[in-house]
């Protein structure tokens, strides 16, 4: 898809020697990853291969046993996870991880950058900035119709989108993404390679994702995980071709 | 956009709900009870705080505390050491070996008031301690417990124990607390004897426009993003902390809220039955205080506090007949509240008592049919509780 080997001096992520284990097992295993400014890069591995404790290692929820997660200058290992989500990086959870009491618009509201401390939560005020922000998101994830609604009587596909709008609401500069289009049916994974590539505007995106497809309609470059350890990386092509990914993952 | 007063008041539905709640307590007990059966209402409702507290912090918020009785009784304590310091000037104490301390010191042979009595001379001081005490209370326990996420079954465990080591900590320094038989025979308030009939009604007035107060309160906390955040937070822990807010800084502060209401809770408590004792501190009224929740429905403010005056109206007139039995037909309520209403009435009006109350107003204009006038709907006037927020939650 897009050109390759494109190396930009300043990655807006760098990972350097990430290490995690759990009681002796390295899940995560010194790991070198860098992810430049409005780069989408998918991160593919068979299961177990680390995907998603990267992803937990990058927002916080999983400590790293050793390395460093650098972004946009600033260190991450050390951060609390609000503090890492308010630096601006935005991570979409594997299920669809919304509100399904709250309606549409209200939870898109509480992903808005505005009264996320006590008394700032107690005093906000439904502003018509804050009203303009969520349509504007709700019109850019296709659930303009429905923001009244409850988001649990949404679709599956619809309930994913919701998730990514909440994100949106951030206005992160790393967006993480974990299998967005699992569950999906066709036309709806088309849609959602439609909408990140919109929203691939303008930020980074790291996104972990088995749908081969999709994966070659989004990825700007491919990072293969195998056992916690990079494999490849490089483009779709590349990555495919590579005998060692065949071997470990495509193959079967 | 809604303003202050809508965000108080709720819909329509829950400003009718909360003026039906205040034209009982206000109007209707007052004029039908005689004075001691008033005065044991008003004793109903000082649990009602905690109730009201338990709404917020754990039909919302999510937090089951089984330790409530700790700032129940640190707010019934804190007044009531003011009280038992009014009531023990040297002159109605001068036949101790020490007099113008409380009766109690002298008889555990000290000599001169602890420290940290002193500043219940003010009565200033005793109503900033009675909120103040239990909050700050709740602010440690919580900063402990939610920073590092602690919670579920293990918080509600660790409040037990708090009420536990409360309790045997009361019990045993007697010389400074009055040890099992409490702070006792309190008089007057700056003067104004607390023991006599008028006292007590208007006493119990005074309690019932601080519950409806608290009720507003927790009305403008449920309205705002906080309300919401709270369920989401009980829902979805890990989104909310990834949507960048500091999930610990919340559960401690609706903890907090429910602390105070708590601790004012107690302090009427004091005031009206004119003791304060460690069996209002342990673990058994603590869970007693979460029955009176659920009974009413821990999704609703209002529900709590009919839940609070039915169940200890139930326990008065069962423990009068069958003592024994009380505390297994309180167990099998609170099981049966579980398993089968686990809403509580409010949660029965919610499913039930409209649609009767819809049939009720089908019914009515069928049997006037020959008058003229259109048919009204039928008013919507009921002590059930009622509760704008059960509407958003199912």
């Amino acid at each position: 898809m897009s050109p390759t080997g494109f190396q930009s001096p300043k990655p807006v992520l760098a990972i350097e020697g990430l290490t995690v284990s759990f009681d002796g097992f390295k899940a995560v295993d010194n790991l070198n990853l860098y992810l430049d400014r409005n780069e989408v890069r998918v991160v593919i591995g068979p299961n177990g291969a680390g995907k998603t404790t990267v992803l937990d290692l990058i927002c916080g929820k999983t400590r790293a046993t050793a390395g460093s997660i650098e972004f946009d200058g600033r260190e991450l290992t050390k951060m609390k996870e609000f503090d890492i989500v308010r630096a601006g990086v935005g991570r979409k959870f594997q299920n669809p991880s919304i509100y399904e009491n709250l309606s549409v618009f209200e939870n898109l509201e509480m992903s808005y950058p505005a009264g996320r401390k006590v008394f700032g939560a107690l005093f906000f005020k439904r502003s018509a900035e804050v009203v303009a922000r969520v349509e504007e998101v709700a019109a850019e994830i296709g659930l303009a119709d429905q923001l009244h609604d409850e988001a649990g009587l949404l679709s599956h596909g619809q309930k994913q989108w919701l998730e990514i709008g909440m994100l949106l609401m951030q206005d992160p500069a790393l967006l993480m993404l974990d299998e967005p289009v699992a569950g999906m049916s066709v036309s709806e994974r088309l849609q959602t390679a439609e909408l990140l590539k919109r929203i691939s505007q303008g930020r980074s995106v790291l996104v972990i994702e088995h749908d081969m497809e999709f994966v070659k309609s989004i990825a700007h470059r491919v990072t293969v995980l195998h056992q916690g350890k990079l494999l490849a990386e490089g483009s779709m092509d590349a990555v495919q071709n590579n005998p060692k990914v065949i071997e470990v993952y495509l193959g079967h | 956009m809604k303003s202050f007063f809508d965000k108080l008041a709720g819909s329509k539905q829950g400003a009718i709900g909360f003026l039906i709640l205040a034209a009982l307590i206000l109007v209707v007990f007052p004029l039908t009870l005689d004075a001691f059966r008033l005065n044991m209402v008003g004793k109903y409702l000082t649990y009602a705080f905690v109730a009201v507290g338990l709404v917020l912090c754990w039909g919302y918020g999510g937090i089951l505390s089984l330790g409530q009785g700790i700032f129940f009784g640190l707010g019934g304590y804190c007044m009531a050491m003011f009280l038992k310091l009014e009531a023990s000037d040297p002159e109605s104490t001068r036949i101790q070996s020490t007099p113008g301390i409380p009766d109690f010191m002298d008889w555990n042979q000290l000599t001169e008031l602890p420290l940290f009595w002193e500043p219940f001379h003010s009565f200033g001081f005793t109503l900033l301690a009675v909120v103040a005490v239990p909050v700050l209370l709740a602010f440690i326990v919580g900063l402990a417990m939610f920073k590092r996420r602690v919670g579920d079954v293990y918080f509600s465990i660790v409040t037990q124990a708090i009420a536990a080591i409360l309790t045997i900590l009361i019990i045993g320094q007697q010389g400074l607390t009055g040890g099992v038989n409490g702070i006792t025979d309190l008089r007057t308030l700056m003067g104004w004897d607390i023991r006599s009939h008028e006292a007590k009604t208007v006493l119990y007035f005074v309690g019932a426009f601080l519950l409806l107060a608290c009720i507003l309160i927790g009305r403008f906390i449920l309205a705002s993003k906080l309300g919401r955040l709270l369920m989401a937070m009980r829902d979805k822990e890990e989104r909310v902390r990834f949507s960048g807010y500091d999930v610990a800084s919340f559960k401690i502060f609706v903890f907090c809220v429910a602390a105070a209401f708590s601790g004012i809770g107690g302090a009427l408590f004091t005031l009206q039955v004119g003791f304060m004792s460690p069996s209002f501190v342990g673990i058994v009224p603590s869970i007693e205080m979460v029955i009176f929740a659920a009974v009413g429905g821990r999704m609703s403010l209002l529900g709590a506090v009919y839940g609070a005056l039915l169940v200890n109206y139930g326990k008065t007139v069962f423990s009068e007949s069958f003592p024994e039995l009380w505390l297994y037909f309180m167990g099998g309520l609170f099981i049966a509240v579980v398993m089968y209403f686990p809403n509580g009435l409010a949660g029965l009006y919610q499913s039930h008592g409209r649609k009767w109350l819809a049939r009720l107003g089908r019914w009515r204009p069928k049997a006037r049919r020959a008058e003229p006038v259109a048919a009204r709907p039928a008013p919507s006037s009921t002590p059930e509780p009622t509760s704008p927020a059960l509407e958003t939650t199912p």
